[in-house]
């Protein structure tokens, strides 16, 4: 298998890629070919994502099927992929979640139809998604960041709902300013070390900055990171973009696009800048809880369904946030199941509210109700997903909070516990909040009788290409929550390694440094 | 030779069926899947798969028990703790999954699977022809495999994971007829306010393998490992009364405690099966249960030892009284018998604060006999007496004429809940009383016999409006069918026997024996002289004078109407306390109203208006900030220098979408394709060759 360790992720980037090429040169006439062209390549991608899975080894905290080729000699940087437990299951997460918005799509494509480009955007977007996860190189990470933007504007800006000028142009510059900081961070450190290869910069921990530059290099980044998160206050393109997208926009852009920013502070932030990220964690950590608190207050303000739905990213993002900020095993552990757990739960709310918003052509809470009498299957399933994302234990959802809120009792050594201890008590309280506003819109839109205007009306209940695209999703909720050790495991040795870099570039005592199994691997010599 | 020594080791690792408790929640939990994927094709046949499952966990768990009184009678009851698989782990951090089982668990696995059995069964006829009839036995299994779950837990994180589960199952029932809008509404308050209580839950959870640590140097949630902690000393007491003091939140907002007790009345929307088992007998007493499960946290944590007031005994007097009291304004006999769980519930969680460990468990044990009776009975009465009513004043009224049964067994639940001599309530309230009176909480003591008198009043009251009397409703008053009947008759029988399992003057104290924990942790406990009372004859007779009392007053008041009747209409003070009571200590208003009302109104508004007109005025600003700046660029300063990108940008911002007018026309579309594929062309290029 020499051949595909050197072969997957490069695969797994650019098959998507091709796929968008054979669906924009396919002729318009042939709607079903484009489709079937663009399921076969999300299917073959989410192929070498298996093959990956069962190449991979977990018991290593090493980068895994790296490639490190030459690529823009002039300033050193390098076609550097690899993947790791951290990265592996939002790679896996991102070629999953294509592959069922692809069958989601298959029969209703929102106006302006045109299935062709939608699809191509969608593949474009797979590209980009692939690609963060896998960087290991900060000009190729920021190129495939910025790829991501592009097609999702497209997407809200022709596919989107009535507002979705304003929504598209907001979601563009928003995350376009952010990465300008991010990458003058970049430049930053290129200065610095002369390198832009993540794997060389993490084993250097800033050493050799001044605080102060530090500090500031860290603040580029985080802005950067923290705007895609999207972390209070620059979460206010979230739920325009949110409102305005397609239900299949919708879904990535919770599901995996959300996942880039606190993705970019575990991989870049974090293990290259640990003194920063000490110094601004309790800042973070506020940020993350005031979010939690906030973002539910809105959602109980809200009258649209998908509005409700993009809040809540707002504080379930939040918990993930708040594990970040810990800097310790369990809380970034905890941040990468939430993450996942998110991009499922949420992406399925997504999904719902879509399929409520087609059925009823409304997605205005006080004209439904009695969803569950009209169509009881999708009803139990909204049910079922609201438990989840209110954190129910045995679901998904609750292996992202809980671990994250008990991170918070003891952050690294050094950071003020009695800080951490507040933002844990106030992010319990934002678990009430959740049930509150949860089940409140459950209510609302499930519970009683039709509302007049829709006693008579038809409503279909769940269809074919729905179940296909949504009982994997289900079944993915309760396996993770049943058996957690499934995902944590996969996460665990990187996250250990990383973090216990993190500890000791922080200089906290032996005692506090995590001791995980494996020594840490040194950074690969790149071949020049 | 080697036989028998493996036959030792297993007996020291304890009987099969206790190693393997894990098949006791696993059974209910599958029919749960059967009946929700092919319930609706099996039709009413859907309850047998449900009851045939149950029954086998009633089986399973009187092995359980017959096993731990036959293999640890005359030994060390070391708890039997088995690891099913890993949660989570790493650096240190080790959170499995598995089962505890002691006394104290076999114990709740026969109470829970005995009610939950007659539950079933019963709920055949009470449920026959309703509208989700399959959907509610998928939920009773659920709740029962939950419930299972949550007693057999070896940690308090798997605790935890139960204790949320059965809140989920109770807010499904509590809502099973969600058309009408109170009842989906009774079904989220009851969700919120546990889930209130939960917040301490979580924070308290999160502490426990924190005290571990200190005491052990081992991170764990164990139940074990924290009971031996917190008895340890190694701790800091500050620690423990936090995890202390949070885990009551907990209790308080499960058991129905004074403040969160507002949910338990409301939560009688539910059907009534579903209130005997849920709201009665098992999930409402699982913060009893967490209480005495993690007991050392709060004998250390509360300073138990030590006497006085503690915050749990507190709660627990109040309770008492403030749930008694609210007993005895209600019409809807569903509601007295809730409220008089809520003050039943005030004295275990009393016991449990005053030292009397096996008070509380053992009133936890009788509690649930009479009370499951008591509420099948207020069923078998709406099923067939009073045309699906609840109100005793307008619906009932004679009906021990026509419903011999139900009122014999009925009674028979009232005698015990009122600690008639030699019933089942009699011994266990006995039990609590004397042990706050020898451990030195002689207020509670008093609290605890003002409850008891209360207690007989107001069910004098209940049994009266029901039963004597001439009938006030419309309907046909007749007997209910065997299926009702033979539950009720089950369940009176054990709630006149089941207390002298523990009746010590006649020198029998199996519950004691069977029950109380002897492992290691339990062992270093100091509180022997508090939790083993001295049975004394003064003490008993004065609750039996007490609930003569209570008789004698409601005999008087109700039946012969002796007294002041009408006080509340005509002294101002007296109509002034009924209306208090009357609008449940305005706590609802309280609640609903200023709290909810506060947060989901003004307080959401609010924070949604700054997110509309503050945060987003900065962006907002900035883009409008950037048009003027671009228009004022290319109309003054140079109309060819300024890029094309800005102005496009700035067009779309303007909302003439200029921009997206190009991409219409496809010249986006196309400079996006040809961007994009050269430069992945290119990385792939690199990649090949570089």
């Amino acid at each position: 298998m020499n051949w595909f360790d050197n072969w997957a992720l490069t695969l797994a980037v650019f098959v998507p890629l091709v796929g968008f090429a054979a669906v924009l040169v396919w002729p318009k006439a042939d709607e079903t070919g484009a489709k079937v062209v663009a399921l076969l390549t999300s299917v073959v991608t989410f192929a070498i994502g298996i093959a990956i899975m069962f190449e991979f080894n977990y018991s290593s905290s090493a980068l895994q099927f790296t490639v490190n080729k030459s690529w823009i000699p002039v300033i050193n940087s390098r076609f550097h992929l690899g993947v790791d437990g951290i990265a592996l299951p939002m790679l896996i997460l991102s070629m999953f979640i294509t592959i069922l918005v692809i069958v989601y799509s298959w029969n209703h494509f929102p106006e302006p139809h045109n299935p062709k480009a939608f699809l191509a955007l969608i593949l474009l977007l797979e590209v980009g998604m692939n690609g963060t996860f896998v960087a290991q190189d900060l000009i190729l990470f920021f190129i495939f960041f910025e790829i991501v933007l592009l097609p999702m504007f497209f997407m809200i800006g022709v596919w989107g709902g009535p507002n979705r000028k304003y929504a598209s142009l907001k979601f563009f510059l928003f995350t376009l300013f952010g990465s300008a900081l991010m990458l003058i961070g970049f430049l930053a450190l290129y200065f610095q070390f002369g390198t832009f290869d993540i794997v060389e910069l993490a084993a250097k921990h800033g050493v050799g900055l001044s605080h102060t530059a530090e500090l500031l290099i860290f603040g580029g980044l985080a802005l950067g990171f923290a705007i895609k998160v999207p972390m209070f206050p620059f979460h206010t393109w979230l739920p325009d973009a949110h409102t305005e997208a397609p239900t299949a926009g919708s879904v990535i852009l919770a599901a995996i696009l959300l996942k880039l920013g606190t993705f970019g502070f575990i991989r870049i932030a974090l293990p290259i800048l640990p003194n920063a990220a000490k110094a601004y964690a309790p800042w973070i950590a506020l940020l993350a809880v005031i979010g939690i608190i906030y973002g539910a207050l809105c959602c109980l303000a809200q009258k649209d369904m998908k509005r409700l739905i993009a809040f809540s990213s707002v504080s379930h993002m939040g918990f993930v946030m708040l594990g970040i900020a810990t800097l310790t095993v369990i809380g970034i552990n905890a941040a990468i199941f939430g993450m996942v757990a998110h991009g499922l739960i949420t992406g399925m709310l997504f999904f719902l509210a879509g399929s409520i918003a087609e059925r009823y052509e409304t997605r205005d809470m006080s004209r439904l109700g009695g969803v569950l009498k009209q169509a009881p299957h999708l009803g139990w399933i909204l049910g079922f997903c609201a438990m989840a994302s209110l954190g129910l234990p045995g679901l998904a959802g609750f292996w992202g909070e809980f671990p994250s809120i008990l991170s918070a009792y003891q952050p690294l050594a050094g950071i003020s516990e009695a800080t951490f201890r507040t933002f844990m008590v106030v992010a319990a309280v934002g678990t009430v909040l959740a049930a509150g506003y949860l089940l409140w819109m459950f209510q609302r839109v499930a519970f009683g009788e039709p509302k007049d205007e829709f006693a008579n009306a038809h409503i279909h209940d769940v269809h074919g290409p729905e179940w296909i695209a949504w009982v994997p999703i289900l079944a993915l909720i309760v396996a993770f929550g049943v058996f957690p050790s499934l995902l944590f495991n996969i996460s665990n040795p990187a996250v250990c390694t990383s973090t216990a870099g993190i500890a000791k570039a922080t200089s906290a005592p032996a005692n506090d440094v995590p001791k995980c199994k494996e020594v840490p691997v040194v950074a690969e010599a790149p071949t020049r | 030779m080697l036989a028998a020594e493996s036959a030792k080791e297993l007996l020291d690792a304890g009987p099969w069926i206790l190693r393997n408790a894990w098949l006791l929640y696993t059974i209910p939990f599958v029919s749960f899947w059967i009946i929700l994927f092919f319930g609706k094709r099996m039709g009413s046949k859907a309850a047998w798969v449900g009851i045939a499952s149950v029954l086998t966990t009633f089986v399973l768990a009187c092995w359980s028990g017959l096993s731990w009184i036959s293999v640890y009678h005359h030994r060390e009851s070391a708890p039997v703790i088995r690891e099913l698989w890993t949660l989570y782990k790493s650096a240190g951090v080790t959170i499995d999954f598995g089962t505890h089982v002691d006394g104290l668990t076999v114990m709740m696995l026969f109470v829970v699977t005995l009610i939950s059995s007659l539950v079933h069964i019963y709920s055949t006829e009470y449920m026959k022809d309703d509208r989700r009839f399959t959907y509610y036995y998928a939920a009773l299994s659920m709740f029962t495999a939950s419930m299972l779950l949550l007693v057999t837990a070896s940690s308090t994180l798997v605790l935890l994971i139960g204790w949320e589960l059965v809140g989920l199952c109770s807010f499904m029932l509590i809502g099973h007829w969600w058309e009408e809008q109170a009842n989906s509404n009774a079904a989220l308050k009851a969700f919120f306010t546990t889930r209130t209580g939960d917040i301490g839950l979580l924070v308290g959870v999160i502490i426990t393998p924190f005290i571990v640590l200190a005491a052990t140097g081992r991170f764990s949630f164990g139940i074990d490992a924290l009971n031996a902690s917190a008895l340890s000393g190694r701790p800091s007491h500050l620690l423990l009364l936090v995890c202390a003091s949070c885990l009551m939140v907990a209790i308080i907002g499960k058991s129905g405690q004074f403040p969160l007790h507002t949910w338990l009345p409301d939560a009688m929307a539910g059907p009534t099966p579903v209130s005997a088992l849920i709201h009665a007998a098992t999930m409402v007493v699982a913060g009893v249960y967490l209480g005495a499960r993690v007991y050392g946290v709060f004998w250390e944590g509360f300073s138990i030892n030590a006497g006085g007031v503690n915050f749990m005994a507190l709660i627990g007097g109040i309770t008492i009284i403030i749930g008694a009291a609210l007993a005895f304004v209600q019409k809807d006999i569903k509601k007295v018998l809730a409220y008089s769980t809520i003050s039943q519930l005030g004295f275990m969680v009393m016991a449990l604060g005053v030292g009397a460990w096996l008070g509380a468990i053992f009133h936890l044990f009788t509690h649930a006999f009479f009370k499951a009776n008591l509420f099948l009975g207020a069923g078998s009465i709406s099923h067939s007496g009073s045309h699906h009513s609840f109100d005793m004043k307008k619906d009932m009224g004679g009906l021990r004429k026509y419903m011999p049964v139900t009122f014999a067994t009925f009674i028979i639940g009232t005698l015990a809940l009122t600690g008639f001599p030699l019933l089942a309530g009699f011994w266990s309230k006995d039990e609590i009383i004397t042990a706050a009176g020898q451990g030195g909480f002689s207020y509670f003591m008093i609290v605890g016999l003002v409850g008891a008198v209360m207690t007989a009043v107001y069910m004098g009251r209940c049994v009266y409006l029901t039963f004597f009397g001439e009938y006030r409703g419309h309907g046909h008053p007749h007997e209910s069918n065997r299926t009702i009947t033979i539950p009720l008759i089950i369940l009176s029988v054990f709630s006149v026997f089941v207390g002298l399992i523990n009746a010590a003057p006649l020198g029998i104290e199996k519950f004691k024996e069977w029950i109380e924990p002897e492992s290691e942790a339990f062992l270093a406990f100091p509180v022997r002289e508090i939790t083993h009372v001295h049975f004394s004859y003064t003490n008993a007779a004065i609750a039996i004078g007490v609930a003569f009392l209570g008789y004698f007053i409601a005999w008087a008041w109700y039946w012969k109407k002796w007294g002041p009747h009408g006080i509340t209409e005509r002294n101002k003070f007296a109509h002034a306390g009924y209306v208090f009571l009357e609008n449940k200590y305005y706590l609802d208003d309280l609640y609903t109203g200023v709290i909810v009302g506060g947060i989901k109104g003004p307080i959401a508004k609010a924070s949604n208006w700054i997110n509309q007109n503050i945060i987003d005025a900065v962006p907002n600003g900035i883009g409008k900030g950037a048009v003027v700046f671009g228009n004022f660029s290319y109309d003054v300063i140079d109309r060819d220098v300024i890029d094309g990108t800005v102005n496009g940008l700035a067009a779309g911002a303007d909302g003439s979408g200029g921009l997206l007018r190009k991409l219409q026309t496809g010249r986006v579309q196309w400079y996006a394709l040809s961007l994009f594929f050269a430069v992945g062309l290119i990385s792939l290029a690199v990649a090949l060759y570089g």
